[in-house]
């Protein structure tokens, strides 16, 4: 038996071939490709106006990929999000049209809604461990949209107030608030991501739930906080979607979970758990973004944008089962 | 043709993995209606060993004749077909299948494409009166015992005709009456003509069932000896390839005042009445046979599971533990049974899993600190003498042995007063062993209570000042560290199965 | 009393039977608020109606059983209906029965798509559907060029085959219960049908005693395609067009019967019986809503509701069973 004392190093060797094989490089290569498409097709794209109308183009829908990241990183799903933009919105412009509550108060009733919402995923999740996140939030996925539709039945509901629709349409200078919000609350969610002690307990419910437990993690307190965090921010995009449009469908919000799961699943989210980087959810945010804004100026079909963002979101996620990709991801650290 | 005397041949095998030799010019003969023992620290390569002969994995170079003739396994089921079958430490089982599927599963009896449901349940009943099982072939898989399923395994083999059985740790999961069942069953199938070849740590199946034993160590074929000439310091030498002249090594210590004590502590189902207490400094072991019921007692006191009822004392005061954050920040730490699912994050570095239980504290009110981490971890990794490069290696990279030493280092992360410790070298090599033994002496030393669960006799005794037996959910015995014997640790493991003299009155 | 309660237990442990009994149970419900329910014509209209969503239920429990989901199969149902439809449109001349075919083929290949992405490309179920559910209602409306396909372009004799009967029976009901038959011998008397359950019980063990997990897998999302092109094919005789947004949405209907029915989610546990009496208590309340007064708007909340409620009730029920196993263990 080894008589001397092994020592152990507790510095990281930094390799640049490892550094520059990461799955976030390949995503700002695609970024730039996507941007130079762009370019070719409208030559107003590249001025600072041409680049904010194409981020107000979707930034709405990325509120929700924004916990969407920390759903996937502690192994869950949800494809509810989608019912619940629906709802919350729904409530909120009934409680103004129907109800005549202020307009200011009809919106913290849709962050309610939205955050009650993303609550009983939750609540359901972990009072009975045994069932999957899939089917529950399948189940709620058509309650919550199944409600809207029975408040709203088949009709719409407008008529906001004028200032509501600069909660979407106004802006600082040329900044939309939109994008400030955006801004701020995605670099909390990155910051508590890499570097807060509850990031790294996600991280650890993601990579084997089980051992977490055993080094005393509550594991089924943080899964209740991301499923009502979720529901918040679906409620979050559901104000700036209806600021947007002005009205309101039991509809809206169609395609939405599927949506936020690609752009994270792109950004290199694994829906295994445990693996991913926060920074590449928001270059995939914007990738999928862009692209959309940029087959809408040359007026591509609503049918053939599903056709592409399905494929899209198919190859994202088999690219690193393939022999090119594993090489590329494999180099990824699985954290930070 | 050539008549061989042996029924399975194998010369100069070599298997290589990216990296690392599993297997090197190892050599094999078995003859027909022999029971032959294969033995060697983890790692020696006895599992790929095995997986080559039932064709799971081809040699890169090497031969393996069988019945005198050259053969080339393209995979598994060639091997089946061959009349090889094996017998796996996790039950390959179809929990949601019936017996009747789970034996003919591959080789359904089949009429014009239409299962025989009828013919098959029939030949299944048949097969499970030979072997004495109390269950039925259209019993659901999932309900049975791990003994139960493990003789479906066998009726399995059986119903392939299979000439060579291989036995993965057989009696790993078993109670005593279940291991002496199996062995009987060994014995007539060796009586029958049918060769054995089974992997155990345990010295015990060897000596009783085999004739020959075969040795691995570090990939490389050590030799194959007569059972009946080779002692226990021959084996462990063989395997280990130097002297271990003190196996247990436990220090004299003078124990402190009780830090832990359970009373009338009561689970549903699992577990009843157990009291014990365990004392600074002391090591106090928890032992019984399988399903005694010692890991769900443990569970519960750390807070994965809920009492239904009693009481456990700190220190003296009563506390209530609902989860295992409130155990740990009341002193008690828990080493897992399951190093790989329950007690390490595979995907992580060492660094990081031993820091896990602890980020907290080191955190500046929820900010990592990666430095502090880093100088906790070093520390730990290497009081424990862990065999790893940086702090970065990736956990899954590590022997069994270290994996433990890695998370018997989490353990020391928090403060902590009581550490249990489940089964804490299964699966674990003679070399780590030993390594991990010093550890828990150390440990002891330094003012720690431990309880251990184990259900190796020798480690029992070894390292323990006091025992408490288990059988069947209840406490029934306790024995000082002196007095304990082999023979009565087992008497009292299996008190209601067999002394009718010593009936408990309710 | 003793006897009585023992029998109860016996019967509520055949999850089946505990369904029937809600059935009943539900039926004369119904029958009380609206006494039109249990006549004949309405029964033989629930039947028909429910058809289509047993043809769907029958290829879903076998991806159920081996552990996956598809929810890519109301689009699927859309291209495959949309595709015969063009057929019949384009070319008139083509019988009835192979532009049949052809939809039934159409919806094999999306399965074996599906099956590809997922058993070889190591994509998981719930995405790689997700995408593909987009990928064909898009494919849906671009083959269609955004039109549906009107009555009088579709072939009369397609359009006839579900108005006919066959033995008094109508053809729909026959052709959901020879799809129940064909794939209850085939579930349980082919060693195919065995090694589904096999993967779904324990994939593991399956690829460790040789069975091709990926390729039952292709099988499973293949039938699921091709009973899928099955339905869009009576889709489109029944309501005689075809349109775009066909079948949206009716996979949700189709797991709610599936988990109803008992068939787990987690693989490996299931029963046709089941999936025949999941389907029906869905077509019944598809069927009953309307003649109870509710109004069709709250439909989707209801079936919501439902799955929820099955799914936890599965889960006490479960946990109930487990404890009083814990009870009897003798200590």
């Amino acid at each position: 038996m080894a008589q001397t004392k092994r020592i152990i190093a507790a510095e990281k060797v930094f390799s640049w071939k490892k550094f520059f094989l990461q799955w976030e490089w390949f995503l700002i290569l695609v970024f730039i490709l996507v941007n130079v498409m762009n370019m070719i097709i409208s030559r107003y794209y590249l001025s600072a106006s041409g680049l904010l109308t194409a981020t107000s183009s979707f930034l709405e829908k990325a509120f929700i990929a924004l916990p969407m990241v920390f759903v996937l990183i502690i192994g869950d799903i949800d494809i509810s999000v989608g019912s619940t933009v629906a709802l919350s919105s729904v409530i909120m412009a009934e409680s103004y049209n129907k109800l005549g509550i202020p307009m200011g108060v009809c919106i913290v009733i849709c962050l309610l809604v939205g955050t009650l919402c993303g609550f009983i995923n939750g609540f359901i999740l972990t009072k009975f461990t045994e069932l999957f996140p899939m089917i529950v939030t399948l189940g709620t996925m058509i309650l919550y949209r199944g409600i809207a539709v029975m408040i709203l039945e088949d009709q719409a509901s407008k008529n906001f107030p004028d200032w509501f629709s600069n909660i979407f349409w106004g802006k600082i200078g040329s900044v939309p608030y939109m994008l400030i919000v955006f801004i701020v609350f995605a670099a909390v969610f990155g910051i508590v991501l890499h570097k807060t002690t509850f990031g790294r307990r996600m991280y650890a419910i993601g990579s084997n739930r089980t051992a977490s437990k055993y080094a005393g993690i509550e594991v089924q307190k943080i899964r209740l906080l991301v499923y009502t965090l979720t529901g918040l921010f679906a409620a979050v995009t559901a104000i700036f979607l209806t600021s947007r449009m002005g009205s309101t469908r039991p509809n809206i919000g169609e395609g939405y979970e599927l949506e936020a799961i690609s752009m994270v699943v792109l950004g290199g989210v694994s829906t295994a758990g445990g693996k991913g980087r926060f920074v590449g959810a928001v270059i995939a945010i914007f990738i999928i973004g862009f692209l959309r804004y940029g087959l809408g100026l040359i007026n591509t079909k609503s049918e053939a944008m599903l056709i592409i963002i399905g494929s899209l979101l198919i190859v994202a996620v088999m690219f690193p089962n393939l022999k090119l990709g594993s090489l590329i991801r494999r180099k990824t650290k699985s954290h930070k | 043709m050539s008549v061989s005397e042996y029924v399975l041949e194998l010369n100069g095998i070599t298997k290589i993995f990216p990296g690392v030799k599993a297997l090197d010019k190892v050599h094999f003969q078995l003859k027909p209606g022999e029971i032959h023992a294969l033995m060697g620290e983890n790692g020696a390569g006895k599992s790929t060993f095995i997986k080559v002969i039932t064709g799971v994995h081809k040699a890169d170079e090497g031969e393996m004749i069988l019945d005198g003739k050259k053969v080339d396994f393209r995979g598994p089921r060639d091997a089946q077909a061959a009349g090889i079958a094996a017998i796996y430490q996790h039950v390959t089982a179809y929990p949601h299948l019936s017996v009747t599927e789970n034996i003919f599963m591959g080789h359904e009896k089949v009429k014009f494409g239409k299962i025989l449901w009828k013919e098959m349940n029939a030949e299944a009943n048949e097969y499970l009166k030979n072997l004495h099982a109390d269950f039925s072939a259209t019993d659901e898989m999932g309900a049975l015992s791990v003994a139960q399923q493990q003789m479906v395994e066998i009726a399995k083999a059986l119903s392939m005709e299979a000439r060579i059985i291989i036995m993965d740790e057989p009696t790993a999961a078993l109670t005593q009456t279940e291991s002496e069942q199996l062995y009987k069953i060994t014995e007539s199938l060796r009586d029958n003509g049918t060769s054995i070849i089974f992997i155990s740590h345990r010295f015990e199946d060897m000596y009783r069932l085999a004739s020959k034993v075969t040795i691995l160590r570090d990939s490389h074929y050590i030799g194959t000896y007569n059972v009946s000439e080779i002692t226990n310091e021959d084996l462990i030498r063989a395997m280990v390839g130097r002297e271990i002249s003190d196996l247990y090594p436990k220090p004299e210590i003078e124990l402190g005042e009780e830090v832990l004590r359970i009373e009338n502590f009561c689970r549903t189902g699992y577990f009843k009445n157990i009291n014990f207490a365990v004392r600074k400094g002391e090591i106090l072991g928890l032992t019984g046979l399988v399903g005694a019921g010692r890991t769900e007692v443990c569970e519960t006191i750390f807070g994965i599971e809920k009492k239904t009822e009693g009481k456990v004392f700190l220190s003296g005061k009563e506390v209530n533990i609902h989860n295992p954050t409130e155990a740990m920040k009341l002193g008690i730490g828990y080493l897992p049974e399951d190093r790989q699912h329950q007690g390490l994050i595979l995907d992580w570095g060492i660094g990081r899993n031993i820091t896990l239980p602890v980020i907290d504290a080191l955190s500046n009110h929820s900010w990592l600190n990666e430095k502090k981490e880093l100088e906790l971890a070093k520390r730990l990794a290497e009081q424990v003498d862990t065999k790893a490069v940086t702090l970065f290696d990736k956990a899954s990279s590590l022997s069994g042995g270290n994996q433990q030493k890695v998370v018997v280092a989490k353990l020391l992360s928090a403060d902590l007063k009581v550490i249990i410790m489940d089964e804490p070298t299964k699966g674990v090599d003679v070399g780590a062993k030993a390594a991990i033994y010093v550890i828990m002496g150390e440990l002891a030393k330094q003012g720690y209570a431990i309880i251990m669960v184990s259900s190796e006799m020798p480690e029992t005794l070894g390292m323990c000042d006091r025992i408490i037996v288990m059988c069947e959910g209840k406490v029934t015995g306790e024995l000082m560290r002196g007095e304990a014997t082999q023979e009565n640790i087992l008497e009292k493991a299996m008190a209601k199965s067999h002394h009718t003299t010593e009936i408990e009155v309710r | 009393m003793e006897k009585i309660k023992s029998i109860a237990k016996s019967l509520t442990k055949s999850r089946e039977i505990s369904l029937v009994f809600v059935l009943i149970i539900l039926c004369a419900a119904i029958q009380l608020k609206n006494n039109q329910f249990l006549s004949f014509a309405n029964i033989n209209d629930l039947l028909v109606n429910a058809t289509i969503m047993c043809v769907l239920a029958v290829g879903m429990m076998s991806v159920l059983l081996i552990g996956g989901i598809d929810i890519s199969i109301g689009s699927t149902l859309a291209l495959t209906g949309m595709v015969a439809a063009l057929i019949m449109r384009d070319f008139p001349q083509t019988p009835a029965i192979v532009s049949a075919l052809i939809s039934i083929g159409v919806g094999i290949i999306c399965g074996l798509v599906n099956g590809l992405v997922i058993a070889k490309g190591g994509v998981i179920p719930i995405i790689a559907t997700m995408g593909f559910m987009n990928i064909f209602r898009g494919a849906t409306y671009i083959v269609s060029k955004s039109q549906w396909v009107h009555k009088e372009q579709i072939t009369p004799a397609f359009q006839d085959f579900t108005l006919n009967s066959t033995f008094g029976i109508n053809n729909m009901i026959v052709v959901a219960a020879v799809c129940f038959a064909v794939f209850a011998y085939f579930l349980k008397f082919t060693r195919t049908g065995r090694k589904i359950y096999a993967v779904g019980s324990n994939a593991e063990a399956a690829q460790v005693s040789g069975i091709n997990i990926s390729r039952i897998k292709i099988i499973v999302y293949s039938i699921m395609g091709g009973l899928s092109g099955l339905a869009g094919a009576l889709w489109v005789s029944k309501y005689a067009s075809a349109q775009g947004d066909s079948g949206k949405g009716i996979e949700m209907d189709i797991i709610a019967a599936c988990v109803i029915g008992g068939v787990s989610l987690n693989g490996g546990k299931g029963t046709m019986l089941g999936v025949v009496l999941g389907c029906l208590t869905l077509g019944i309340l598809n069927n009953a809503l309307p003649l109870i007064n509710v109004s069709s708007f709250w439909q989707d909340a209801i079936k919501g509701l439902i799955i929820i409620t099955a799914i936890i009730l599965n889960v006490l029920t479960q946990r109930t069973l487990d404890k009083n196993n814990l009870k009897r263990r003798e200590l």
